[in-house]
């Protein structure tokens, strides 16, 4: 007891001091789990196109940035209680999410979702069991059609569950799906690819509508200048560009 | 500031191969490959969250053990609000299931911490806390601020957890106790006040000293249920070892690593049962060599065989 006590009175104190040299440090909030748009590399940094995007924008914004990850399934109840400043996780703009946090300025254009199923899959889409991430667009979009919705916490379990015969097919990002698929004999995408919801923007808290603003004319300084499009084109290849 | 803080890479260990001949995995034989794959600085991260958990059962198992032993203290006190408060705390935490507890608690002790500073240190603030689904506090009442270094955040997440866990533990540990005490012979506690003695020297001097043979199964148990508990340091936002044995284990395709690899998560799990399989027989020992040493001289049966087999 004694130690917790003295732990938490080293942490406020640790806090304060903190205090006196304070200067506000924007906490960027990821899956780290979602490749190419952000993932862990093999030195154990958050890497991808939104760590790329991510810390050129804070250059141009002149603001100093620090990156945190966060399970996807409580990535906005995060946000709100103020554990870190910013979403950029490959999030689509939707009306849903906007009635909770807002959006900067889209950074993609609404992409592709895509449907991959074990190679040699015939069967019919419309009525298969199909994996999803949970709280994703490409989840409600199955919920909302005719096929069974099988949902999981990770995108790395709606592949396996593919692979394990779980589910006959999974909808996710194309851009998520296209180097599984590539690189895997066991794999192959089916159906068309479907267009669900907007692009991609940051989330922020509605109450913090001066660093949205900052984020969203970074952002557009970028598409202005093709920097963007460039990033896009090195990490999202399937994507469209500005 | 709660939950996933954080991203738990600690800095030093940062050395981006450890042997030579791993700049070009491509090339490498097999076991070469594992070794170059199994030394990643990613890697590292992993085998640190195992000496987290260690840390995180180090230092909740006393503080839950002071819980345990002020709520059993209080719970049979003769002044009726402590024994109130003391039996509550008892009921109301042994009842909550844990994971609501893990999820509420942590929570509202993180907003509360965040609210009283706010109090303390930004009384001019006009805006209200709580905006819509946002709870907003001035830059100041943070905790941590956002601008202090990541490690404090990952600190301050750590030692949240360590707090809950004692809580929740030390409630569990407090009923174990609250019975040894009275599983302490009355005679003896008789006879010592007979012999002059207050009742604060009895519990000391006689009960206290006496109890632990008592408690030792029931607080044995509940160091095993707290080990198989470290998982949930997870829904707490401490990047555990069950976070890297996804993370890792997930299948990696060569375009964003050196390493590309199936769904290995299985191979992951099964290190990680390994681990807790060999924690739980070493405690075991542990627990009996303890308990064999508690029943010495005690006046229980087990007390009562070694005396004579020592005869």
């Amino acid at each position: 007891m004694k130690s917790i006590v003295l732990g938490t009175t080293a942490l406020f104190l640790s806090a304060t001091f903190a205090m006196a040299a304070g200067h506000s440090v924007v906490r960027m909030g990821t899956e780290g789990a979602y490749p190419p748009y952000n993932f862990i590399d093999d030195n154990g940094e958050i890497a991808g196109f939104e760590r790329e995007l991510g810390d050129e924008l804070c250059a141009r914004a002149e603001l100093k940035c620090e990156w945190v990850t966060n399970e996807w399934d409580s990535i906005i109840p995060n946000l709100l209680s103020g554990n870190y400043d910013t979403i950029i996780a490959g999030m689509s703009v939707t009306a849903e999410r906007m009635e909770v946090i807002d959006f900067s300025e889209q950074y993609t254009l609404p992409d592709a979702s895509a449907y991959a199923t074990l190679a040699g899959f015939s069967g019919d889409l419309s009525g298969a069991v199909v994996a999803a991430q949970s709280s994703t667009i490409q989840a409600s979009y199955i919920a909302s059609s005719g096929a069974t919705l099988l949902e999981f916490a990770t995108p790395e379990e709606t592949i396996a569950a593919v692979r394990s015969g779980e589910a006959d097919a999974v909808l996710a990002d194309k851009a998520y799906l296209e180097p599984i698929v590539v690189e895997s004999s066991d794999m192959s995408f089916s159906g068309d690819d479907v267009y669900i919801g907007g692009g991609i923007g940051m989330g922020f808290r509605k109450s913090d509508a001066e660093l949205r603003e900052k984020f969203s004319a970074a952002i557009q300084e970028m598409k202005a200048d093709g920097t963007l499009n460039a990033l896009i084109g090195e990490w999202l290849p399937t994507s469209g560009q500005f | 500031m709660f939950l996933r803080h954080a991203f738990c890479v600690p800095h030093f260990y940062l050395i981006h191969d450890m042997f030579e001949f791993c700049t070009d995995p491509d090339s490498l034989g097999q076991f070469q490959w594992m070794l170059c794959y199994l030394t990643t600085p990613k890697h590292m991260g992993f085998y640190w969250s195992f000496l987290t958990v260690l840390l995180l059962l180090g230092i909740t198992a006393p503080c839950a053990l002071g819980f345990g032993f002020v709520g059993a203290m209080a719970a049979r006190s003769k002044f009726f609000l402590f024994s109130l408060f003391g039996r509550t705390y008892i009921a109301i935490v042994r009842g909550v299931p844990d994971i609501a507890f893990f999820m509420f608690f942590v929570i509202a002790l993180d907003q509360f911490l965040e609210w009283s500073r706010h109090k303390i240190l930004c009384p001019d603030w006009s805006d209200p806390i709580r905006q819509g689904n946002d709870f907003v506090v001035c830059q100041a009442a943070k905790l941590p601020l956002s601008s202090a270094p990541q490690w404090i955040h990952e600190t301050y997440g750590f030692a949240l957890a360590v707090f809950t866990f004692a809580i929740v533990f030390g409630a569990f540990s407090a009923n174990v106790l609250f019975g040894a005490m009275r599983a302490v012979p009355h005679a003896q506690q008789e006879t010592a006040y007979a012999y002059g003695m207050t009742s604060s020297q009895v519990f000391w001097r006689i009960t206290v000293p006496q109890m632990w043979v008592y408690a030792l199964p029931g607080l044995g148990n509940l160091w095993m249920v707290l080990i198989k508990a470290t998982p949930l340091l997870f829904l707490l936002g401490v990047e555990d070892i069950v976070y890297w044995a996804r993370e890792l284990g997930g299948s990696k395709t060569a375009r964003f690593t050196d390493y590309p690899h199936p769904d290995w998560r299985m191979w992951y799990f099964l290190a990680l049962l390994v681990f807790y399989l060999m924690f739980t027989k070493v405690s075991e020992v542990v627990l009996d060599r303890l308990m064999k040493r508690l029943t010495h001289g005690q006046a229980t049966a087990a007390g009562e065989a070694q005396r004579r087999a020592q005869a």
